[in-house]
């Protein structure tokens, strides 16, 4: 069995304060935006599912700042928190979460669907535990490579109880994969508590048994966070193992914005809510003289600026053409000739970039432009030329 | 050169060519493959590029889907097409809908071999046929090769294509044997059917093993009935070939589809209505299909023959597009 690797909590004190004020700037921008995310999904801006990840921003921050540039980071669907700390631009993803074309996936993604190559955000996935052998075969890849990157998988407590969490241990174990698994277990699997739904609630021990050692940080905690995340990153590159992190924290939201919540109390709420990570460690840094009160407050006013003009970036952005319909199914090539798929509303079988020219007479395209309603915004205008579109440049 | 040769000399073509090509599958390395199709290349290539893995099904694909996102190009075996049904939350969830759902960033060039088909007694966990279940997938490629060339010219093919591709392989056709081109660079693109024997009198489209099924019942028609049929193997059902098949049938009139897996929502039922859609006036007869019983396969080995089509089968299709002439 593997053996538990040291407790480090007890170091943990404050970092460097440019890293300090980074961190609290990031954690607020998270808190601002979501909060603003759930304001647009009021006002159906937002479609979908929306899952917010408030009361978990310390997790969120101080286990992505422990990531090296040409590290991976592959999340859930609650994962606007994780784009965002990653570095991708707010406007992008209030984009995505619009539907619009300018989104992070040209609005094919949406809430749970984020993704950003560039920052090697490596996706945020619907399916609990589908997101765990994926996050392996990143590592695989860096490891074949004999490349120096490293894996942070991110899931939560529901998804430690799927087969694909024992199936991923097992083999990232034998393969000495250099990935850090970590349950963010802000203790419900949407409205069923850990001690409902796991046998074993110690969840860093839910590894041990397939030979991944566990370690445990306090999600509610930045610092703790990144030391903790710091120390299993640097044995999964190091010495070639995958390692188990778990961080304990807590939404202060519901699962998502349709749940009422009657799985829990107020008065837990209310609890967890005392160890806000923003005000723990905001007023943290006020009293250790690395912000003054008043710089606390300039760093929330920027957060809200951000993310106000993200909101105004991702109103203005077009819905996407119809044209993009049927974009991205497959990398068009040489290699592969034929009709790749037939198209119901046509007569004709096509490959996909034969279905530019949607815009015009397609039944579909009334619902099209019902959709898009009162909304002012223009669907984007079309004509990308056919080539630069659809073959693959990557 | 049989089947399964072929199948092992395009895993080691591409993986000569191309060091980004890994195997990954159950059983695949020491113990050379449950059904010897990567014999030989764990020795040669080593443990790095063909990795054993345990069963875990869902796992093994979706860390090749993974690995693919990040510049490997995986090719991962499951033992039969009825396991593949543990890996569908990643081939369907995942593989298939990566590239799509996260706007274009990303491409996953992964393949998926299994080899699928009735006839060895094993029973209903076994033995199916579900070409069909893939071909519904947007995203997914889909190859069914029946002979030992295209095997091997496809899988080359699969391989070096940027998408995911299902790539089904038949229990029976492996130890079958047929001309295969020697040059390394020989491939068969995907979206060409072959037409197996040219006639004028009806068209038989035939799927993975029931191609040769096909063209053994229009050998026996021409000598028996006099009726000239056109056989028709697709090799790969998604791209598809639908031309050719359409220029057949708007030559012949007349229309039979055999498949080996079950009837309701299969690979017949689909071309029927491609056919119709699209060659409605053409046709003098309804399109008739020649399926597997839509029954789970069964073990006993009389049943498991009433199962799955035989020539005589598609000889009494074919004669029934004759009927009212």
């Amino acid at each position: 069995m593997a053996e538990p690797v040291a407790d480090l909590t007890e170091n943990a004190g404050l970092p460097e304060p440019d890293v300090a004020r980074e961190w609290l700037a990031t954690m607020t921008l998270i808190r601002r935006f979501e909060e603003r995310a759930g304001e647009m999904y009021a006002k159906a801006k937002v479609g979908g599912f929306l899952h917010l990840a408030i009361g978990e921003e310390a997790t969120i921050v101080g286990s992505t700042r422990a990531l090296r540039d040409q590290d991976y980071l592959i999340s859930t669907y609650r994962s606007h928190g994780h784009t965002l700390a990653r570095g991708s631009d707010p406007d992008r993803v209030m984009a995505e979460l619009f539907g619009r074309v300018d989104g992070l996936c040209r609005g094919r993604g949406g809430s749970m669907h984020m993704f950003d190559l560039e920052k090697r955000f490596m996706g945020g996935y619907g399916i609990v535990g589908g997101n765990l052998p994926i996050a392996a075969g990143f590592a695989l890849a860096s490891d074949y490579k004999a490349l120096d990157e490293a894996t942070l998988c991110q899931f939560g407590d529901g998804a430690s109880n799927q087969g694909t969490f024992g199936e991923t241990m097992n083999l990232a174990a034998l393969w000495k994969l250099p990935v850090v698994f970590m349950i963010t277990n802000n203790r419900f699997g949407m409205g069923t508590s850990l001690e409902r739904h796991s046998a074993v609630t110690d969840l860093l021990r839910k590894g041990e048994g397939f030979g991944v050692p566990g370690m445990r940080c306090d999600g509610m905690d930045v610092q703790d966070t990144y030391t903790v995340t710091t120390e299993a990153l640097r044995i999964a590159r190091e010495e070639r193992r995958p390692v188990l992190v778990e961080a304990l924290t807590y939404r202060f939201r519901g699962h998502s914005m349709a749940d009422p919540e009657e799985y829990r109390t107020k008065e837990q709420v209310d609890e967890w809510r005392k160890r806000d990570p923003l005000a723990v460690f905001g007023s943290a840094l006020v009293d250790a003289g690395v912000l003054t009160a008043e710089q606390r407050e300039a760093v929330d006013t920027e957060a809200i600026e951000k993310v106000d003009a993200a909101v105004a970036f991702a109103d203005a952005s077009p819905h996407p053409s119809p044209n993009e319909l049927y974009d991205d199914i497959y990398v068009l090539g040489d290699q592969v000739r034929g009709w790749y798929s037939v198209d119901e509303r046509t007569s004709t079988p096509h490959r996909g970039e034969d279905e530019r020219g949607m815009t015009e007479n397609l039944p579909g395209h009334v619902e099209y432009e019902r959709a898009i309603g009162s909304n002012e915004t223009p669907p984007a205008e079309t004509a990308k030329p056919t080539d630069d579109a659809q073959r693959d440049e990557d | 050169m049989r089947y399964r040769e072929a199948l092992n000399s395009a895993l080691r073509e591409e993986m000569e060519r191309d060091e980004n090509v890994l195997l990954m599958g159950e059983d695949i390395g020491v113990f050379n493959g449950a059904f010897k199709v990567t014999a030989g290349l764990l020795e040669e290539f080593g443990e790095q590029r063909v990795r054993d893995t345990p069963i875990s099904e869902n796992t093994i694909v979706g860390m090749g889907v993974g690995a693919a996102m990040t510049g490997l190009r995986p090719v991962v075996e499951l033992m039969t097409i009825n396991f593949s049904l543990l890996a569908m939350d990643q081939i369907v969830n995942h593989a298939a809908s990566i590239r799509y759902m996260f706007g274009g960033q990303v491409k996953v060039p992964l393949v998926v071999r299994m080899p699928q088909g009735a006839g060895h007694q094993l029973g209903p966990t076994h033995s199916h046929s579900w070409e069909a279940l893939f071909l519904h997938v947007p995203g997914l490629l889909v190859a069914v090769p029946t002979t030992a060339a295209d095997a091997k010219g496809l899988l080359k093919s699969a391989i070096r294509d940027d998408n995911p591709v299902i790539f089904i392989e038949h229990e029976y056709l492996y130890g079958q044997k047929g001309e295969v081109p020697e040059d390394d660079d020989f491939t068969v693109p995907f979206g060409r059917a072959a037409i197996r024997r040219e006639g004028s009198d009806v068209t038989i489209v035939g799927i993975s093993r029931m191609a040769l099924t096909a063209a053994r019942a229009a050998k026996t028609l021409s000598e028996k009935h006099a009726i000239e049929a056109e056989v028709i193997d697709p090799r790969t059902l998604r791209p598809l070939d639908l031309d050719t098949i359409l220029e057949s049938v708007r030559k012949t009139n007349r229309c039979v589809i055999v498949e080996e897996g079950w009837p309701h929502g299969g690979v017949g039922a689909n071309l029927a209505a491609l056919i119709t859609e699209q060659a409605f006036d053409d046709l003098d007869a309804p399109i008739q299909r020649v399926t597997g019983a839509d029954v789970p396969m069964p073990y006993s080995k009389p049943l498991e023959q009433l199962a799955f089509p035989h020539e005589p089968q598609v000889i009494d299709a074919v004669l029934a597009t004759f009927k009212d002439r």
